[in-house]
């Protein structure tokens, strides 16, 4: 294996996994406040159909970032709404809401973009960072990237920073494992984790927008194709710690890096076999790191005042 | 009065798919259609004539079956969302015994088609459970993950090993004619998987009424400590509600094989998986009305063509449509009726009236 081989796996790998790091940031800051997130995929999806018609509309990749941000900052609210607000079960409304955006999508860009749907939009190019970008091998990994991949670095200290270093981080982490103390201290439970879960979705929508503005370019229906329950999975191996959501994030990548080489690689095989393995990795992750997992106590349980 | 008000509250799914199909004619008359003709075409391309109806039970067959996959598996207190993966794994299964066991008389090969593909759904579904109660892995994401390694083996068996030599895209060769299930509707798609479906939901709900397993399940469901206390062995119970549910998906995607498709193509199940919660949550999971809801939503997917036909409008209006109607479902579990509060609202009202009318007349 040569070393420009591997510069090039390695920097694919790590292009894989911004949007996975993204969504599973996303994860982590709404689980931690005491919801699950499994609407996630749809956030994704609508994050980077609001890119398209976005960047379609405006024709400029920022407005489609805007339009991503918001169509995924709604599906947060409905989400909070459902889940924290009227309480049903969580991952009963997440999923729902996943359905929703799959049918709402492939509807929309049939409508709006119509014939223009297969033709490539403007997105953000590639901004190599002075001086960084020099650097021998990890220089053209890691500083010669999209602008959005620059902000997954740095969302990963800010999430960690926020979460385990600052008043409010306390709070969020009390509100996903004793939402009563989170009560009695005077603070507004259902509050913060209506803002968590507006956040964590709006992150899912970067997510679905770095795939559109600086992946792929066009918007095709259920293009999210589970990236989102990958998300899920390096959450929990991850220990719901940005830091180690975002790690698994980098394996998973490397292991999509993997299969599309092995793709090209040996075009006579049916290349759904490569496909699988993202998969199979994160599912055998998963048995292989679990006996130690301690999820948010209070996760998925609807969070009720007493004494009313 | 307070029964009239708890009817209200039982029907809250109806009132629910007012609001969704209120919010679905906004959303053609936005994108410019005009939605009375379009519901219009869509129930009459649904359940208004002889073709429309078989092209509905053709649908109703998955979607039932994996419906009632899902509300097994919520009555067991788990969420089975791996339906789509199991409907998958349970074509691939029987179709392979349909195309290569051979030498067996036609009857005694079909059964054991239809029973590789259900137990293939549900070892695939077993999977999940194992994992949620030997390592308290969460079944969820386990049946997530599962269903793409399941579309993505199907595909590559479709495209590789089983393909028809020559074939445009990936399907295999045709099962022997003397294995596709028989139809209900002369001259129509609608085959006997539907049929079947409907006597599994009465099978499921007598087992969840009346046998001893039905209860254990229900009791881990709804207490999985009292039902621990109770003597009931929860992990067991665990895998085995996976186990079941999965054979349902399995059947599904072995129904759909055997009886409308008669080859493994890949991509075969157009979500089907996903439409069983949908129907899970409208029946507000009893196994009889499931195969109401079942009936209902399988009408709106196979009256989506006919509707795109007559008027124009893309069919896929119809997915956002069962988008909003999922939504607004979903949303209608949060009012469950109380029956103290509105005891106490009536009592208050009656006092209230019982002092006016004492009061002296003069206040009149």
């Amino acid at each position: 294996m040569d070393l420009a081989f591997l510069t090039d796996f390695l920097a694919s790998s790590l292009r894989l996994s911004i949007p996975l790091v993204f969504a599973a940031i996303g994860v982590v800051w709404a689980e931690r406040s005491g919801v699950f997130n499994i609407a996630i995929e749809g956030c994704i999806l609508g994050g980077a159909f609001g890119a398209a018609i976005g960047t379609w509309w405006f024709g400029d990749p920022l407005g489609g970032l805007l339009m991503a941000l918001v169509v995924a900052g709604l599906l947060g609210l409905l989400l909070g709404g459902l889940a924290v607000g009227l309480g049903i079960h969580q991952l009963v409304a997440g999923i729902a809401i996943n359905l929703l955006v799959s049918g709402m999508t492939a509807y929309l860009a049939r409508q709006i973009l119509g014939a223009s749907a297969t033709a490539p939009l403007p997105g953000f190019g590639v901004w190599p960072i002075p001086l960084l970008s020099a650097l021998p091998f990890v220089g053209p990994i890691l500083f010669i990237q999209g602008p959005l991949a620059y902000l997954a670095y740095l969302a990963v200290p800010l999430a960690w920073w926020l979460l385990y270093r600052t008043p409010w981080g306390l709070l969020l982490r009390a509100a996903g494992d004793q939402p009563m103390a989170v009560d009695t201290a005077g603070v507004d439970v259902q509050r913060l984790r209506y803002v968590s879960v507006i956040g964590s979705s709006m992150l899912g929508g970067l997510g679905g927008a770095y795939i559109v503005l600086s992946q792929v370019h066009v918007f095709t229906e259920n293009m999210s194709a589970g990236k989102g329950f990958i998300a899920l999975g390096a959450v929990i191996l991850g220990r719901w710690n940005p830091l180690g959501a975002a790690i698994a994030c980098l394996a998973f990548g490397m292991a999509d890096a993997t299969q599309l080489r092995l793709q090209f690689g040996s075009p006579d095989i049916p290349y759904q076999l490569f496909s699988t393995l993202p998969f199979i990795a994160a599912l055998v992750a998963l048995v292989l790191m679990s006996g130690k997992v301690h999820a948010p106590a209070a996760v998925g349980k609807k969070f009720e005042r007493s004494g009313k | 009065m307070i029964r009239i008000v708890a009817t209200l509250y039982a029907l809250r799914t109806v009132w629910a798919l007012f609001l969704a199909f209120g919010l679905g004619a906004l959303l053609i008359a936005v994108s410019g259609g005009n939605p009375l003709s379009a519901y219009s075409a869509l129930i009459e391309g649904a359940f208004l004539d002889y073709w429309g109806i078989s092209g509905t039970l053709v649908k109703m067959s998955p979607i039932l079956l994996a419906g009632l996959a899902v509300i097994l598996s919520l009555r067991g207190g788990l969420l089975n969302l791996g339906v789509e993966g199991q409907i998958y794994m349970g074509g691939l299964f029987s179709s392979s015994v349909a195309l290569y066991v051979t030498g067996l008389p036609t009857l005694l090969h079909l059964v054991l088609a239809i029973l590789a593909g259900a137990l293939a759904g549900g070892v695939w579904g077993m999977i999940a459970g194992l994992l949620k109660a030997k390592r308290g892995i969460n079944e969820v994401i386990v049946t997530l993950l599962l269903n793409f390694v399941a579309i993505n083996l199907v595909s590559y068996f479709a495209g590789g090993p089983m393909m028809q030599e020559g074939a445009p895209y990936p399907y295999s060769e045709e099962i022997p004619e003397g294995l596709f299930l028989p139809i209900i509707l002369p001259m129509t798609d609608a085959h006997l998987g539907v049929v079947l479906g409907v006597v599994l939901a009465v099978v499921l709900w007598v087992l969840l009424r009346s046998s001893t397993l039905g209860f254990g399940l229900d009791l881990v469901g709804r207490n999985p400590q009292a039902a621990h206390y109770a003597g009931v062995n929860v992990g067991h119970t665990v895998i085995m509600t996976m186990f079941l549910s999965g054979t349902l998906g399995g059947l599904a995607g072995s129904f759909e094989v055997l009886g409308l498709k008669h080859r493994l193509y890949h991509l075969f199940s157009a979500g089907f998986g996903f439409d069983g919660i949908v129907v899970a949550f409208m029946a507000q999971l009893n196994p009889l009305m499931s195969v109401v809801t079942a009936f209902f939503l399988s009408g709106l997917k196979s009256g989506a063509l006919m509707m795109q036909r007559a008027i124009g409008l893309e069919s896929t209006v119809v997915d956002a449509v069962i988008g909003i109607v999922i939504i607004c479902v979903a949303a209608s579990q949060a009012f469950v009726f109380k029956a103290d509060q509105w005891r106490a609202w009536f009592s208050r009202r009656q006092r209230l009236d019982a002092a006016l009318a004492a009061q002296p007349q003069e206040t009149r």
